[in-house]
């Protein structure tokens, strides 16, 4: 049975025809490709890399960049359509679309030399080359500036030392967008992104063992032991750490569109099982108020995570969205997911607890997109600076 | 090459439709629009055929309203050629919509015609076979396997119980059923240039019907199945009330 989506709004009507196609596209293809087999590799704690080529192929990596590239030249809507229903799948599915597009190729676009782009972007765009991006360490998270990772210049290479952790693809991926600080002191300013093969001597990546969310993705630690680069592997135009928070707000902006796909699972899974399921005297117990009102809350937030996502893409395409606009989408919108994975676990009873159906496990990934890229605390400090103009991190 | 692939705008098979009021026809809104799903093998089947041969055009036909563009620009996102719109809302009468598609055929020079074997809407299977009638050319209904070589096709087609392989002289009219082929997704890059293909629209005025439809009902509401048992100790109950209630047996 195809997915049936939730649209109380009729957001559709204010789709174009081919950013309804596209959504419509990837719908289909995690109905017939994602949903029969999300649940064994969730319990094996494995990501499905037998779907990477067929969603290159598709053209879901980096879809908003343009065809020059061998990318899919996409509008933003229709790119963050195209997350809403991955996410709907899986986050780990989603995750790995937005670092491969958001966190790889958007910064190899953005800040890197035409040869660079040339050289990497259609590799990326085919799923030929896997790419990962290094930013967080163990002991600098919501504080990335803090950073110890380091690149040092020798003649014409660069000499990165340093720990990434955390690190989505860090494990299969053939390369990575590192950061690290460049100069002697400790300057945020000093800090720029490298890319880094990861089959150069020095570089390993480890599974982070353990998890018990986002458990169909990969998350590893990434060594870097005396990792020598030429020159031409610098990003030339990355310039301090706010180049590595532009990459943050495309990931960022795309997981806004995510968290509805995950609840618009959840609460089609709550309507479903609520209208079949029976206690007391044969009813339903969609027939209690009770439940009712709790699938009328899950209804009204997606509604209201639908409007600022939708609304956030169009100002996108514009030209005119602020990274503090992202920040509220992405703060307001992962937690309301939250909200109704765990609703609907809840109206599923003992049987949500099960893999088999799949609010428990939205609510576990969900928990990894609460806290990743930007926690929901930094998200509202960032606001709080933007509404008081006083920094409070 | 040219193949001309016919498509229709049909609810999708998710849709809950409603017979409307006055019970002549459904009540629209809110209902999500598809290619008729069987129309699919018949494009995946063009494409490939064009694929193949390294030539040849693939034009999809449409009879539908102005919003069939929409499935017209799937076709061609999956790899359509260019499309022809003729807007009409098409009636539930098989033989007026055959004729109307085959008065474009007429002056469209093609080797090969294809359609889905049904429409998933009205279910009539009339029209592949009427438009061969019409335009004079051999047709074969419901393959699962199809051969085209220079000047002839050989199909494998699904009858009762088994398979038959005919061979038909192109131009010629398929149909194509399930089992046929895989049909693709239209990937972003297709659907992004589905956009600038062409697209031709035109008015057309349908012929009087010769069927009138009289009225339509919703299937009433199925009475919930009952288990009577599991394995071989449900047989005897079954049985019995297969003889006594049933009485099929
Ligand atoms: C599954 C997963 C995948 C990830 N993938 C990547 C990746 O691909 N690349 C990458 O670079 N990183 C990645 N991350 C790292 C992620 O971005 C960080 O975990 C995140 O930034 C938070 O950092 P932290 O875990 O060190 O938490 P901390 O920064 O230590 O925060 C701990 C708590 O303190 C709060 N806090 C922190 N500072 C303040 C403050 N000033 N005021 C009030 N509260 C505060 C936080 O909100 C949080 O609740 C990933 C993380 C996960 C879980």
């Amino acid at each position: 049975m195809s997915f049936e989506g939730v649209d109380y709004f009729d957001i559709d009507g204010m789709l174009s025809d081919e950013e309804r196609q596209v959504r419509d596209m990837v719908r289909r293809w995690v109905d017939e490709n994602v949903m029969p087999i999300i649940d064994e590799h969730y319990v094996e704690h494995e990501f499905p890399s037998q779907l990477v080529p067929e969603m290159a192929e598709l053209g879901f990596y980096g879809a908003n960049l343009p065809q020059e590239y061998g990318c899919a030249g996409l509008n933003n809507v229709a790119y963050g359509l195209i997350m809403q229903e991955l996410e709907r799948g899986d986050s780990g599915i989603r995750s790995f679309a937005s670092v491969q597009g958001a966190l790889v190729m958007y910064p190899i676009y953005e800040f890197g030399s035409e040869e660079q782009r040339r050289e990497w972007l259609p590799k990326l765009a085919s799923g030929e080359a896997i790419g990962c991006f290094g930013l967080t360490e163990p002991d600098f998270g919501s504080n990335p500036g803090g950073m110890r990772t380091r690149a040092r210049k020798d003649g014409d290479e660069w000499v990165i030392n340093g720990t990434k952790m955390w690190i989505t693809n860090g494990s299969m991926a053939d390369v990575a967008v590192i950061w690290a600080k460049t100069g002697e002191g400790d300057d945020p300013d000093d800090i720029r992104g490298f890319i880094v093969e990861t089959d150069r001597e020095g570089y390993t990546g480890k599974d982070q063992e353990g998890k018990l969310s986002l458990l169909a993705s990969d998350t590893s630690e990434i060594a870097l032991q005396d990792v020598r680069v030429p020159e031409e592997n610098l990003l030339p135009e990355s310039d301090g750490l706010v180049s590595a928070l532009k990459c943050l707000t495309q990931a960022r902006y795309g997981i806004a569109w995510g968290a509805c796909g995950a609840a618009m699972a959840c609460y089609r899974e709550a309507v479903d099982y609520a209208g079949e399921r029976t206690q007391f005297d044969d009813e339903p117990i969609a027939g209690t108020q009770l439940q009712q009102t709790r699938l009328a809350e899950m209804l009204t937030d997606i509604t209201r995570a639908q409007l600022l996502a939708y609304r956030l893409g169009r100002l996108k395409d514009e030209g005119t969205m602020r990274p503090q606009q992202v920040s509220m989408a992405k703060r307001n919108n992962v937690d309301m997911a939250c909200e109704c994975a765990r609703e609907a676990r809840r109206l599923l009873g003992a049987n949500g607890i099960l893999v088999e159906y799949q609010s428990m496990r939205h609510m576990a990934n969900l928990e990894s997109v609460y806290t990743y890229e930007g926690t929901h605390d930094i998200h509202g400090l960032i606001l709080g600076q933007d509404i008081t103009g006083i920094p409070a991190y | 090459m040219n193949i001309i692939v016919c498509v229709k705008r049909v609810p999708d098979s998710g849709t809950r439709v409603r017979v409307t009021g006055d019970g002549r026809g459904i009540d629209t809104s809110g209902v999500k629009y598809v290619v008729n799903p069987y129309d699919e093998f018949a494009v995946e089947e063009a494409i490939q055929i064009r694929e193949e041969r390294g030539e040849g055009q693939v034009t999809a036909l449409c009879l539908g309203p102005d919003e069939a563009e929409e499935q017209l620009r799937n076709a061609l996102a999956m790899g359509a050629d260019d499309a022809v719109l003729l807007e009409a809302e098409p009636p539930m009468d098989g033989l007026t919509v055959a004729r109307e598609l085959a008065a474009e055929l007429e002056d469209r020079d093609f080797d090969l015609l294809l359609f889905g074997k049904q429409a998933i809407d009205d279910d009539n299977m009339q029209v592949p076979p009427m438009v061969a009638e019409i335009l004079g050319l051999p047709c074969a209904t419901v393959v699962v396997d199809l051969d085209v070589e220079d000047g002839r096709a050989v199909a494998r087609r699904e009858v009762e119980g088994g398979h038959e392989m005919v061979e038909l002289e192109l131009p010629a009219v398929v149909s194509t059923q399930k089992g046929l082929n895989e049909p693709r997704y239209a990937d972003l890059k297709g659907i992004m240039a589905a956009k600038k293909k062409p697209l031709e629209k035109k008015e057309v005025e349908l012929a009087e019907a010769s069927t009138e439809l009289l009225s339509m009902r919703e299937p009433e509401e199925g009475t919930d199945g009952e288990i009577v048992g599991e394995g071989a100790e449900a047989a005897p109950e079954l049985a019995r009330r297969l003889h006594e209630e049933a009485k099929v047996l």
